[in-house]
């Protein structure tokens, strides 16, 4: 055989190998959706929207208080940690040569590896030993979790806009601030939008920091010191449960986070589509 | 004839790195003064010092005074972006907002300080894309982004940008160095059009671009200023050895 005969041979079969690569990597994403949507889907009914997890013994019942639960936990957290990220972020990227610059990048990494239990606990530490479990807690041990990665997408999508784009707002005498706010972050708000929109996908998963910070809940929003439900822990709860509609709900909870994540991200997608082609 | 700036005695600095040397030359209004010069020089440095860029790079300093319309731009009350309003800057490669439409692009510095006034912004848009000679390729498009022009209709798209703030001054920093031959002809056109009404310091290592479009020539060797003087004169008849070595290609 000739080189050329080689050559065609083996960029066949490394094309073929990445193709059967990428089929096993997305085995257990498509086996996971579908499982719980096949198992969910039961669940399924206007009750299920509408009313509040069942006591035990009861019939029917919804995960309606645990939906407004994790909305309320990941809204308030969102609030707290997104701004911060988002300025932590610009700072980052706009002031690196600022001498603190350096050790903030640091820690903000060493942060996004925390174990999100240990977040929990210093949660548990400072809010619940004032305040008592709470919605607040639970927000303020998820916002220090999106934090790292709300700052390092923000930093990295920023870095990825030019220079000679800054530098060209800055010679039409442009202020400072006014470049980075405009020009730059508009440059970048499709990275920054999907930073934001991991970090929003990561806490709604999040299930020990919360457990630490609020517990398991069955009743509605009762106030900012009060615990809420949450979709994670009625998976938790319900999973282990030993009655067969508290599973169900549990399958049920599941495929609502699911699709509370999906749609987020096909949200996102299509508000930050490129407008040019 | 007036001039425009008066260089003295100016230095610039990366760092340890001193890449203007003692440079002190007056620059005339509404003529065309070339920098030329070869690579690593400092013609790029020395046209950023002009409108304060240089400062915005990591280490940079700079020493020495250049007095625009007679005023310090380096006295210390002086605000660089008020200095940066004044003149506009080409750089060499094109750099339209890649977020923003052509119409945008040209509105840029207006809105960008504030401007909401639409029919002012249209008329700003296009007699700066007139100016520019861009008006006629785009005048259907200008919602269309920046960034899907052909690299000279950039470049143009940049300097109507610069011209819309209604600058006193255009600076170009090597303009042509991403353009084919044609784009090239067509912006020296443009740059003696502009020259009727403007101040323009262009850098080029392109000796016959400046023979064509300057009026003025200064050749910089090594961070020093070696010889300056009317195109003409510079390029037929040097005083330097260097300059004559230079603009005969023995070197560069």
């Amino acid at each position: 055989m000739d080189h050329y005969t080689v050559r065609k041979i083996i960029d066949r079969s490394m094309r073929i190998f990445a193709y059967l690569a990428l089929i096993v990597a997305l085995i257990p994403l498509f086996s996971i959706i579908g499982e719980v949507f096949l198992k969910g889907v039961s669940s399924v009914n206007i009750n299920f929207f509408t009313q509040p997890s069942p006591t035990v013994g009861e019939a029917g019942g919804g995960v309606a208080n645990a939906i407004q639960g994790t909305l309320i936990t990941v809204g308030l957290a969102s609030l707290i940690g997104v701004p911060l990220g988002l300025i932590s972020g610009i700072f980052l990227s706009e002031y690196s040569e600022a001498k603190i610059s350096s050790p903030i990048r640091f820690f903000n990494d060493v942060l996004s590896g925390f174990p999100s239990i240990v977040v929990g606990i210093f949660g548990y530490a400072l809010i619940v030993r004032a305040i008592g479990f709470s919605v607040t807690a639970a927000a303020f041990a998820l916002a220090i979790i999106m934090l790292p990665i709300v700052t390092r997408t923000t930093e990295e999508a920023m870095k990825l806009v030019p220079a000679t784009v800054r530098e060209a707002a800055i010679a039409l005498g442009v202020p400072r601030w006014r470049t980075i706010v405009t020009v730059v972050l508009s440059g970048a708000k499709k990275g920054v939008a999907t930073g934001i929109l991991l970090a929003v996908a990561r806490i709604a998963g999040e299930s020990a920091p919360i457990l630490v910070t609020m517990g398991y809940w069955r009743w509605w929003f009762a106030g900012l010191n009060q615990p809420v439900a949450s979709l994670t822990l009625n998976i938790y709860i319900f999973a282990i449960s030993p009655f067969e509609n508290w599973q169900v709900l549990a399958w049920g909870s599941a495929l609502v986070l699911v699709m509370l994540i999906l749609g987020i991200n096909i949200i996102v997608r299509a508000a930050t589509r490129e407008k040019y082609k | 004839m007036s001039y425009k700036f008066e260089i003295e005695n100016l230095n610039a600095w990366f760092g340890s790195k001193h890449v203007l040397r003692d440079i002190s030359m007056k620059i005339r209004e509404k003529a065309v003064t070339a920098i030329i010069g070869p690579s690593g020089c400092g013609k790029t440095t020395l046209i950023r010092c002009i409108n304060r860029m240089h400062e915005i790079g990591p280490n940079a300093r700079v020493s020495g005074k250049v007095l625009f319309n007679g005023i310090d731009i380096y006295a210390a009350d002086v605000d660089p972006v008020q200095i940066r309003r004044k003149m506009g800057m080409v750089f060499q490669k094109p750099n339209p907002f890649p977020m923003m439409s052509i119409y945008d692009n040209v509105a840029a510095g207006l809105k960008l300080n504030g401007m909401r006034n639409r029919e002012k912004l249209d008329t700003v848009v296009e007699r700066s894309l007139k100016m520019a000679i861009l008006w006629d390729e785009v005048k259907d498009d200008l919602n269309k982004s920046g960034a899907s022009l052909s690299g000279g209709q950039q470049q143009r798209l940049c300097i109507a940008r610069a011209l819309a703030v209604e600058p006193e001054v255009m600076l170009m920093d090597e303009p042509a160095s991403a353009l084919d031959p044609i784009a090239t002809a067509k912006l020296e056109v443009l740059i003696r059009m502009l020259a009727k009404d403007y101040t323009v310091v262009i850098v080029t290592h392109n000796m016959q671009q400046a023979a064509r479009a300057a009026d003025f020539t200064a050749f910089l060797y090594l961070g020093e200023l070696i010889e300056y003087g009317p195109t003409k004169a510079l390029f037929e008849n040097p005083e330097n050895e260097l300059t004559e070595k230079y603009i005969t290609g023995q070197f560069g």
